[in-house]
């Protein structure tokens, strides 16, 4: 079973029409990469399926998400749980003016997650080990968040969305403002990741989707024009669009 | 959408590319064209100049190896670019060892040239004429990205494997019939075989011609 199943979704923005109909299944324990020119909605998508659409008043979505076979957008839905097992990383890191640690113990906290103090600088390590971050920053885990490199502080924003033991982790051109060597750290960190989550990825970088991703889902004016193993995808796309987007015929 | 189209740098590397690898086609299906006429016409001078000319071919594929990792490398080529730019790098090779059997016709031919002539060859110049045709078509159906003139080129090997089993079986009776024949023979049969294995090369061009077409591997699988 999918661990994502998206079924007809509609989004309007007000009147205007943003995304047509999407039907997509996302698996579990694998990385899907959305691509598409400015515009064409995947950023609007990857956000419905945590619903932070919901912070913009005019936004509508029709259609069905389901995670784990559980309507998200059901009026039941406990939104706060909902962002808690899906995660998100931004394309700007945005780390709270707080120390590293206490970056990533804000989730836990909130959460009540912790038992104690070694049971939260436990889960702190952990979460930075795992976001490959802890052997650069273990001796001064009390140094401000913003003292550490622009890499370093997308992979803070990593463990921080880590650090709540997501099962889902959506990331919107998490590279897209780093030098090729944190960008190299942050695709190997999202291929290591996703023995245990399941990756959804926006990326403008038709390469760095083709590194990284096992699926691949083409948008163009709101609609998905094809979605497919990521290695078809690049060597013999289906949809005409798509191989003229990949292989840059149009901008 | 299509209004949006834009002239790509990789465009105008594709087509050089391209042009390349035919122009190493065509050297090639010259270079078997001579070996065989310097055989048939016993012109020892023709067969020399397909051994010099063998060092051109050489070049040229030396200079498609670096087009192409240059290509990869910078223009990291995605769907049909990079299918042609990988079945390029595959039929280049091809193309030079085809050549080389040319190469290995036409010494052939310099050592039978001295030797007394012996009866009028037939079925070696049809295996070569069969090898040409199949030769030419499959460069055209590259050109055209045509899969299913390949697949058809594929299918007309077995009449030089067939012409091979004939002619090896007269060489072989020729040579126990009248042994100072031997070494003119001997050189025919290594001819014939240089023939087929051209045929196979030529086989591999339409498997890869097949592959830029359609993206499918049909190397290695049965066929009907």
């Amino acid at each position: 079973m999918s661990k994502i199943s998206i079924s007809n979704l509609d989004f309007y923005y007000g009147k205007a029409q943003a995304l047509y109909d999407i039907s997509l299944e996302i698996p579990a324990s694998e990385v899907t990469a959305f691509i598409g020119p400015s515009g064409c909605g995947k950023s609007t998508f990857i956000r419905t399926l945590n619903r932070m659409n919901d912070t913009i008043p005019i936004a509508r979505v029709e259609g069905k998400v389901l995670i784990d076979g559980e309507d998200i957008y059901a009026p039941d839905t406990d939104v706060v749980a909902l962002r808690r097992k899906v995660g998100m990383v931004f394309q700007k890191s945005n780390p709270f003016p707080k120390s590293i640690f206490e970056n990533v113990a804000y989730g836990i906290r909130i959460n009540q997650m912790h038992e104690n103090k070694s049971d939260l600088e436990e889960r702190v390590a952990k979460a930075l080990d795992d976001s490959a971050l802890l052997d650069e920053v273990k001796d001064r885990l009390n140094a401000s968040a913003f003292s550490l490199s622009g890499g370093q502080q997308q992979r803070l924003c990593i463990a921080r969305a880590l650090a709540v033991e997501p099962e889902v982790i959506l990331m919107d051109e998490p590279a897209s403002a780093l030098d090729p060597i944190a960008t190299q750290k942050i695709e190997e960190l999202i291929v290591g990741l996703k023995k245990q989550y399941t990756i959804v990825i926006v990326t403008h970088n038709m390469q760095q989707a083709a590194r990284v991703s096992d699926r691949t889902a083409f948008f163009m004016l709101g609609k998905l024009v094809e979605y497919n193993p990521t290695q078809k995808m690049f060597t013999n796309p289906d949809e005409k669009l798509t191989e003229d987007y990949i292989t840059g015929r149009f901008g | 959408m299509n209004a949006g189209m834009e002239h790509r740098i990789i465009d105008q590397q594709l087509d050089l590319l391209r042009d390349k690898v035919l122009l190493l086609g065509g050297k090639t299906e010259t270079a078997v064209q001579r070996a065989m006429q310097s055989l048939v016409t016993r012109d020892s001078k023709l067969a020399q100049q397909v051994l010099d000319e063998d060092k051109i071919i050489d070049q040229m594929e030396l200079e498609i190896d670096r087009m192409s990792i240059e290509i990869l490398a910078l223009q990291q080529p995605a769907a049909h670019d990079l299918r042609l730019v990988i079945s390029v790098a595959k039929i280049t090779p091809v193309l030079e060892r085809i050549a080389d059997h040319a190469g290995n016709i036409a010494e052939a031919a310099l050592i039978i040239n001295n030797e007394p002539e012996l009866k009028p060859l037939v079925d070696l110049p049809m295996m070569a004429d069969t090898a040409m045709k199949m030769l030419r078509t499959a460069l055209d159906a590259f050109t055209s990205e045509d899969g299913e003139t390949a697949r058809q080129v594929i299918k007309q090997d077995k009449a030089i494997d067939k012409g091979y089993k004939r002619v090896f079986g007269d060489l072989i009776g020729m040579i126990i019939n009248d042994p100072t024949t031997t070494t003119s023979a001997a050189q025919l049969l290594f001819i014939a075989k240089h023939l087929e294995r051209i045929g196979d090369y030529v086989k591999d061009v339409c498997e890869l011609t097949v592959y830029l077409s359609e993206a499918s591997f049909i190397k290695h699988s049965p066929r009907t």
